[in-house]
């Protein structure tokens, strides 16, 4: 049924937290999250014509790089986009068939590939781009949140997590219940100012972004050390100084 | 938006349909048509053909047609399910209405006719609800594209019952309401494209990056060196110049002409009037399948902000 649930006060929200300040921009966890999904709960993701040019293929995670801001205060900023389990999903309500839920028990959005038309409204009503259509299979694919790694009580409790995050060699990327105020995802949202993406869009994303830290402010530049005359030992120099001063 | 063939061609198609369902449904117990059975007959098997020949394109839309019939179930939420659901529901009564014509009932004919009428302008209402529902786009999601998909279903539906009415020498009533939604879709898409041409967009690299706080946002690198679904789908831009130009060609084969031609007709009669409404009818098609082309290839999506503007063509 692709009307949404509708989840009891302090349900859970699984989701990201995905720090911009310490992000390096090296695609590991786009790199792990296909490698893991290939085989996973929305396998395959396929790519097409992937020996030659014009290759490309279906991805859950991109990752971007900005410029933002001019001059001095201007950063370079990369950017991991993927699904934003969005509490308010549309990509979910257009759907016609139901294939497309929203999970109640912890917010988690998938496609059923067996009942999926491949229309392709969903990804229209997706502002961010977290849907792309497997060509091959006619259906639509999408982020899980690492469904099958989350709740997999064959792998070590500390695996337990999406590949993007387990991966990420910055530690960007945190995952977490952002329904409880007080799970470590939610601490940091609220001590970083974290963000949502789109906010006047009204999909009310459960991931977050946050922003680069501001930098130090740089001090006023040195002074270049200026001897006084009289500092200066050598009488030769001395006399130079004093003819060039003149 | 790409301006998918399958789509353009099935919400044209249909549309005409539906609206020429529309009229003869409504038209007929008026006695504003040719009231014979026959002539009847074959504006709904008209009708039916172009819903039909609209319907199996949007098939060809789906990575899975086989299971189209799984998109009549969810109406409580999704505009595409409740056009679907529309769409079978108003075969009922066109099928009934046609039985009716054929056994010659006065009385369950327009009965059926009506409810089939009251379907059409349901089914596209809900054609133009499922572009209107979407916030990513915000050329779509503006108060005159409903308005407008009903405006230019009307139109187009009428121009062809005033087509097949000339022939039989009573297509003044259809050909006069086809003037005045010719006219009306003519004002409207005028209004429509002014409106979207001057409104400033709700989301910017800025609110898509969230960024914006650090100043304006330029993309850098993109996160892929070929292009993509994303990119495909909903990256399509066309040149300003042809959109200028297309535009044009829309107001006038679309409207323009075939509103002077049906006024023509009204005065001409005879054979004269049945060649000017047929030539009408055809080019209010034409200039309703640019019409459509434009609104995919002119509406913009929010995912393009994430890539540099020369990336989406």
């Amino acid at each position: 049924m692709t009307s949404l649930p509708d989840p009891p006060p302090g349900a859970k929200k699984l989701g990201l937290v995905i720090d911009l300040d310490t992000c390096v921009g090296c695609h590991a966890c786009a790199v792990n999250c296909k490698e893991w999904n290939t085989s996973g709960h929305l396998a395959p993701l396929p790519d097409f014509n992937p020996y030659a040019a014009g290759a490309e293929g279906v991805w859950f995670n991109r990752v971007h790089a900005y410029e933002a801001g001019e001059g001095e205060a201007g950063r370079t900023v990369h950017f991991p986009r993927s699904c934003l389990h969005c509490e308010q999903p549309a990509c979910v309500t257009v759907c016609p068939t139901g294939a497309s839920y929203k999970r109640a028990e912890d917010g988690i959005v998938l496609v059923n590939p067996e009942t999926c038309i491949g229309c392709g409204l969903c990804a229209w009503a997706c502002p961010y781009g977290a849907r792309e259509l497997d060509e091959d299979a006619g259906v639509m694919k999408k982020c899980t949140l690492c469904i099958d790694r989350i709740y997999n009580e064959t792998l070590p409790e500390a695996e337990r997590q999406p590949a993007c995050v387990l991966t990420c060699p910055a530690r960007a990327r945190h995952f977490g219940d952002l329904g409880d105020p007080e799970s470590a995802v939610s601490r940091l949202v609220r001590e970083r100012g974290g963000y949502d993406l789109m906010p006047e869009m009204g999909y009310r994303p459960v991931n977050k972004y946050l922003p680069p830290r501001r930098r130090a402010a740089a001090g006023a530049p040195p002074q270049e050390a200026a001897p006084r005359a009289e500092e200066i030992a050598n009488p030769l120099l001395r006399w130079v100084d004093r003819v060039l001063s003149r | 938006m790409r301006p998918a063939p399958s789509i353009v061609v099935f919400t044209t198609l249909s549309g005409a349909g539906y609206g020429l369902l529309f009229w003869l449904g409504l038209l007929r117990p008026l006695g504003l048509v040719p009231g014979d059975a026959p002539f009847a007959v074959a504006a709904l098997l008209l009708a039916l053909a172009l819903v039909t020949a609209g319907l199996l394109s949007s098939l060809a839309h789906l990575g899975r047609p086989e299971r189209a019939w799984r998109a009549l179930s969810q109406w409580r939420s999704s505009w595409l399910s409740r056009e679907g659901v529309a769409a079978v529901a108003t075969y009922v009564p066109a099928g009934l209405l046609l039985l009716a014509l054929l056994l010659e009932r006065r009385a369950m004919a327009t009965l059926f006719g009506l409810l089939a009428a009251a379907g059409a302008a349901a089914t596209v209402y809900c054609t133009g609800m499922i572009y209107a529902s979407l916030r990513p786009v915000r050329e779509w999601r503006h108060p005159l594209v409903v308005p407008g998909y009903l405006t230019f279903a009307a139109f187009s539906g009428a121009a062809l019952l005033a087509m097949l009415g000339a022939f039989r020498g009573g297509g003044a009533a259809p050909a006069a309401l086809a003037i005045l939604a010719g006219a009306g879709g003519f004002v409207l898409k005028r209004a429509y494209w002014a409106a979207i041409d001057s409104a400033p967009p709700a989301s910017t690299p800025e609110t898509a990056t969230g960024l914006g706080v650090l100043g304006a946002v330029r993309a850098l690198d993109p996160p892929h060196t070929e292009t993509n679904y994303l990119l495909r789908e909903m990256g399509f831009r066309i040149a300003r110049r042809h959109a200028a130009r297309l535009r044009l060609v829309a107001l006038a084969a679309g409207f323009a002409a075939p509103v002077a031609l049906l006024a023509l007709a009204l005065f001409a009669g005879g054979a004269v009037a049945a060649a000017l409404a047929t030539l009408a009818a055809a080019l209010g098609l034409l200039g309703l399948l640019v019409e459509r082309w434009l609104m995919f290839a002119e509406a913009t999506h929010t995912v393009t902000l994430y890539y540099p503007p020369a990336a989406a063509r």
